[in-house]
């Protein structure tokens, strides 16, 4: 027993010393894992800047002045053309000069002054579904502040008596950055964890030092336990450097507990570091391993809700998510880090992915055993 | 007319390359020969003398970094292209299109080549009956066997009829009975149909089939000359040695190899094949063994043993001795193997083979790569289960056995397989600590293996980087940390000089006379004359087994010298198949 404990933490050194003695593979481990991370914060991001719009004024009144200053002022939007015509609108649209065109009808004051509603149209490209969407939306809420803003200049009552007052907790300012950061703690580290368990064990294999170590007295469960600890603590750094990025780079709040966040984070690295040896039982190449990675990462980040809402997906998909560790990892590390959640609001995910390593971990032993040489 | 220009001409070639160390490797330097027209060329020298470099200059592949390379009167370095058009060059790992048949490949090459289609019945016709492959034309390439994939990659490097032909160790890994019809066939080549052949080989037998013979070692030059005058380095200098009171002949060998007065000592039917450094037999010291010398005939080894024993660095010690030799009774059985077959899919690697090896010996699994040994060593170690039969080492089968079996025995295999990038301490660490080694006893051990194989200077170094004989020692050294009983050997020797094959031999005599029982593969027929006892593979088949005396005795010569293990081999392997035809 105690042989075998000084076995797997000699294989656990052994491993962090490959990894961290080449240089190449020193930084291969550290800076992919911020690059992505800042590509992401800066690419990824629904939130829409100087939008390309035709403006269309029917009225030329001072209140639809006012109101295109408003639309200019946004900052969201950014006026291409000027139109005389409807006409005009078409062409403008067709050859993406612009997303959007508003036109402003005749009567735009005068309907404002007798304080009924101001049919502003709105054109939208609809071939580019998510920009042209989200800018719809912008116009309409830069149209009611205006509106609003606009009777309480004039005197007027507003129209409904009521006006809606909306406040976003925990993102007040909905920034998609607050809410896709933190998901990348998961989504990083589970894609480098899985190349790297898989590769660890393909690399020994091309290189045939894997036959050395089967000859030697290593059980096959400590060779895995021995593969799985340095990936997993590898892991952890990587998560730490995107914990870093996210505070220090996009100066994004962590509202949670760093406990609570990283016995999380052991817990979805155990199972995911299962699904890696899993995969390195069946690679027999370097190559192998990688396409492996690759191919089953690509629907575990379909499917983990870090793009798409799950509650968007059929049903039947929406069960198979439950079997993804990264979707529970996404949906804690976003409790954790802006509502800060503790255990026992996280308690769900947690027995989930408790019973996810619970599975792929004696599997990946099962065919460590079974496949060897 | 002025007469052609010679196919090869050249002068002072150097090369250097830097490793991934950043450490430089001259590969060649000074190099200069001529071949002549319509003659048998052989570049004769261990891995990494410079053989393949050379040839890849002369192919117009790598530019030299000094001196000047003439192929068929043309500058490689000026008109590789020119070159290349009317050479072939066959590299080591041939390009054969392994899902492709036979014909498919030659039909590739001479499209590659534009071998015009009025040609080709013709071509492919002389082609096929010298490589006498002509009954397999249909059959994948990927399923020929080692010789007969050789002979199809000769058979495409010569689809476009050059007027030069390079070809880098084309027998290594290959049968006995292969080799000899490629060397037939280069033979024919040369003196039938008037082509200029250079070939490489590190099997220093060969080069008696050819009429030049380039001596290299480390870059260099040693010789250059006949067969005949190589050998004659060593005339009169060669005796046969045994001992009176019936030591061993390799315990013999290795005490003689040791001895000041002796270039080289081999084990060679039952005695010991000496090459002295004067014309008399060494003497000092060696009375009391009361040994009996006769003069024998030097052979082309024996002369580039002289030539390479001037040069090549003094020898280190390989005496080895354990401080606890294994614990098991004299006489005991080691290993056991009844009746072991494995199948892959329709293909039976090994077909019904047995044998046993009792503590101490030595014994050897001798073949052409394909033979099936790889395979048994493979279900020896546990490393693959046998399909069916019985398997025992250290009374237990390694398959299922726990740890504690596992950690009575070494295992070196055949590709170096430590850890590269980490240093020499570093794996010596590694395994000391995966064979239960701690504290006290685990630095006492490093200590001892890093002074047995004299690593000691090296320990910091990143295994990788090592020179290739000492590779070869700290994978030894890894595996007799721990002090097994049964050391496994996988094709230690591939790629070694001979000096290192000797040293190596060396301390797996010391190892045996303690007790270790070895088990060895290998491809180096004459190896065999270190083995207690061995067994022939062919086919997955054992042919034969016992002494290599009882091996050697199925053998004959026409021309009157003592058999060798290789003319054994060849009569096992032909006698069998005239027998397997027959029924």
């Amino acid at each position: 027993m105690i042989d075998a404990l000084f076995r797997i933490l000699a294989l656990i050194r052994k491993e962090l010393l490959a990894i961290l003695k080449d240089p190449r593979s020193r930084v291969s481990v550290l800076i992919p894992p911020i690059m992505q991370c800042l590509l992401f914060g800066y690419a990824a991001s629904y939130d829409l800047t100087n939008v390309p719009y035709a403006l269309l004024d029917h009225d030329r009144s001072a209140s639809s002045r006012a109101y295109v200053a408003a639309l200019d002022g946004s900052g969201a939007f950014q006026r291409v053309a000027t139109l005389d015509s409807a006409s005009a609108i078409s062409g403008q649209i067709t050859e993406r000069h612009a997303v959007l065109a508003v036109v402003i009808p005749p009567d735009f004051e005068r309907l404002l002054m007798a304080g009924t509603a101001a049919p502003v149209q709105v054109i939208a490209d609809g071939r580019n579904t998510n920009t042209a969407g989200t800018a719809q939306g912008y116009v309409s809420s830069i149209t009611e502040a205006f509106i609003s803003h606009w009777r309480s200049e004039h005197g007027q009552q507003a129209s409904a008596g009521v006006t809606v007052n909306t406040r976003a907790w925990y993102n007040p300012n909905f920034e998609t950055r607050w809410n896709m950061i933190p998901s990348l703690i998961g989504t990083i580290t589970m894609m480098m964890t899985m190349i790297l368990t898989a590769m660890s064990v393909a690399r020994e294999r091309e290189a045939g030092t894997f036959e050395q170590l089967l000859v030697t007295p290593f059980r096959p469960s400590e060779i895995m336990i021995g593969k799985a600890i340095p990936s997993m603590i590898i892991g952890t750094i990587q998560a730490t450097s995107i914990l870093l990025v996210a505070q220090l780079w996009f100066r994004i709040p962590f509202a949670g507990s760093y406990a609570v966040l990283y016995l999380s984070l052991f817990e979805f690295l155990a199972a995911s570091v299962g699904i890696g040896l899993f995969l390195s039982s069946i690679a027999r190449t370097m190559q192998q391993a990688i396409i492996g990675t690759v191919v089953i990462m690509m629907p575990f980040m379909l499917l983990s809700g870090l793009t798409t809402p799950i509650s968007n997906m059929p049903v039947a998909l929406q069960y198979l998510t439950c079997l993804n560790p990264l979707r529970y990892a996404i949906s804690m590390t976003r409790q954790i880090y802006l509502e800060n959640a503790g255990i026992s609001q996280l308690l769900p995910e947690m027995l989930a992915l408790l019973a996810i390593a619970a599975v792929t971990l004696p599997v990946a032993a099962w065919m460590f055993r079974n496949r060897l040489g | 007319m002025s007469p052609p220009p010679l196919p090869v001409v050249l002068r002072g070639l150097a090369k250097r390359f830097v490793r991934d160390t950043s450490e430089t490797v001259v590969a060649l330097d000074q190099v200069s020969f001529r071949a002549e027209q319509n003659t048998l060329t052989a570049l004769v020298g261990p891995d990494g003398a410079g053989k393949s470099t050379l040839l890849r200059i002369l192919a117009g592949l790598v530019p030299p970094d000094a001196g000047q390379a003439e192929v068929l009167g043309l500058d490689v370095a000026a008109a590789p292209q020119a070159v290349q058009n009317r050479i072939g060059y066959m590299p080591q790992k041939f390009g054969l299109y392994e899902d492709l048949s036979v014909q498919q490949n030659l039909d590739l090459y001479a499209d590659l080549h534009g071998v015009p289609p009025d040609q080709r019945r013709e071509i492919y016709h002389s082609l096929l009956t010298m490589t006498a492959l002509a009954p397999f034309t249909s059959r994948l390439a990927g399923a020929l066997s080692g010789g007969m994939k050789q002979k199809l990659g000769l058979a495409c490097t010569l689809v476009r009829s050059p007027d030069l032909l390079l070809l880098d160790e084309p027998t290594v890994g290959v049968d006995p009975l292969s080799r000899r019809e490629l060397w037939d066939i280069l033979r024919h080549l040369v003196h039938q149909q008037g082509l200029t052949v250079v070939v490489s080989t590190s099997y220093l037998d060969e080069a008696e089939f050819c009429g030049h013979t380039v001596v290299m070692h480390q870059g260099r030059v040693l010789a250059e000359g006949t067969p005949a005058e190589i050998t004659a380095r060593a005339a009169g200098r060669v005796f046969l040695a045994s001992a009176a009171n019936g030591m061993a002949a390799r315990s013999l060998q290795a005490h003689l190899f040791r001895h000041p007065e002796v270039v080289d000592a081999v084990p060679e039917a039952g005695s010991v094949r000496v090459v002295s450094t004067s014309p008399a037999p060494p003497q000092e010291g060696l009375a009391e063994l009361a040994l009996q010398f006769s003069p024998t005939e030097p052979r082309f080894e024996d002369g580039f043993m002289v030539l390479f024993r001037a040069v090549a660095r003094e020898q280190h010690s390989s005496a080895i001795v354990l401080s606890r030799p294994p614990a098991a009774p004299a006489g005991s059985i080691s290993v056991e193997v009844r009746d072991l077959v494995r199948t892959f899919g329709s293909f039976t690697a090994v077909n019904h083979v047995s044998f046993q090896v009792k503590r101490g010996e030595i014994y050897g699994l001798l073949g052409p790569n394909g033979a099936g040994k790889s395979t048994t060593f493979r279900m020896l170690c546990g490393l693959i289960p046998a399909t069916s039969g019985t398997l025992r080492v250290a009374n237990a089968d390694l398959r299922t056995a726990r740890a504690a079996a596992r950690a009575r025995l070494g295992y070196v295999a055949q590709k170096f397989s430590l850890y590269g990038d980490l240093s020499v301490d570093e794996n010596l660490d590694f395994f000391a600590t995966a064979y239960g080694l701690r504290g006290h006893r685990k630095r006492e051990r490093i200590d001892w293996a890093k002074e047995q194989f004299d690593l000691g200077a090296l320990s910091s170094l990143a295994s990788g980087s090592l020179p290739g004989g000492y590779k070869q020692r700290l994978a030894m050294a890894a595996a007799l940390l721990h002090e097994p009983d049964i050391l496994f050997l996988d094709e230690a020797t591939s790629g070694a000089d001979p000096l290192a094959r000797r040293e190596f031999w060396g301390r797996i005599t010391a190892l045996s006379e303690q007790g270790v029982t070895v088990i060895v593969t290998t491809h180096f027929m004459e190896e065999a004359e270190y083995c207690d006892r061995l067994v022939i593979l062919d086919s997955g088949r054992a042919l034969a087994e016992g002494s290599p005396a009882d091996i050697r005795r199925h053998g004959q010569r026409s021309d009157g010298r003592p058999v060798t293990m290789e003319d054994a081999f060849i009569a096992i392997v032909e006698n069998w198949r005239q027998r397997q035809e027959a029924s």
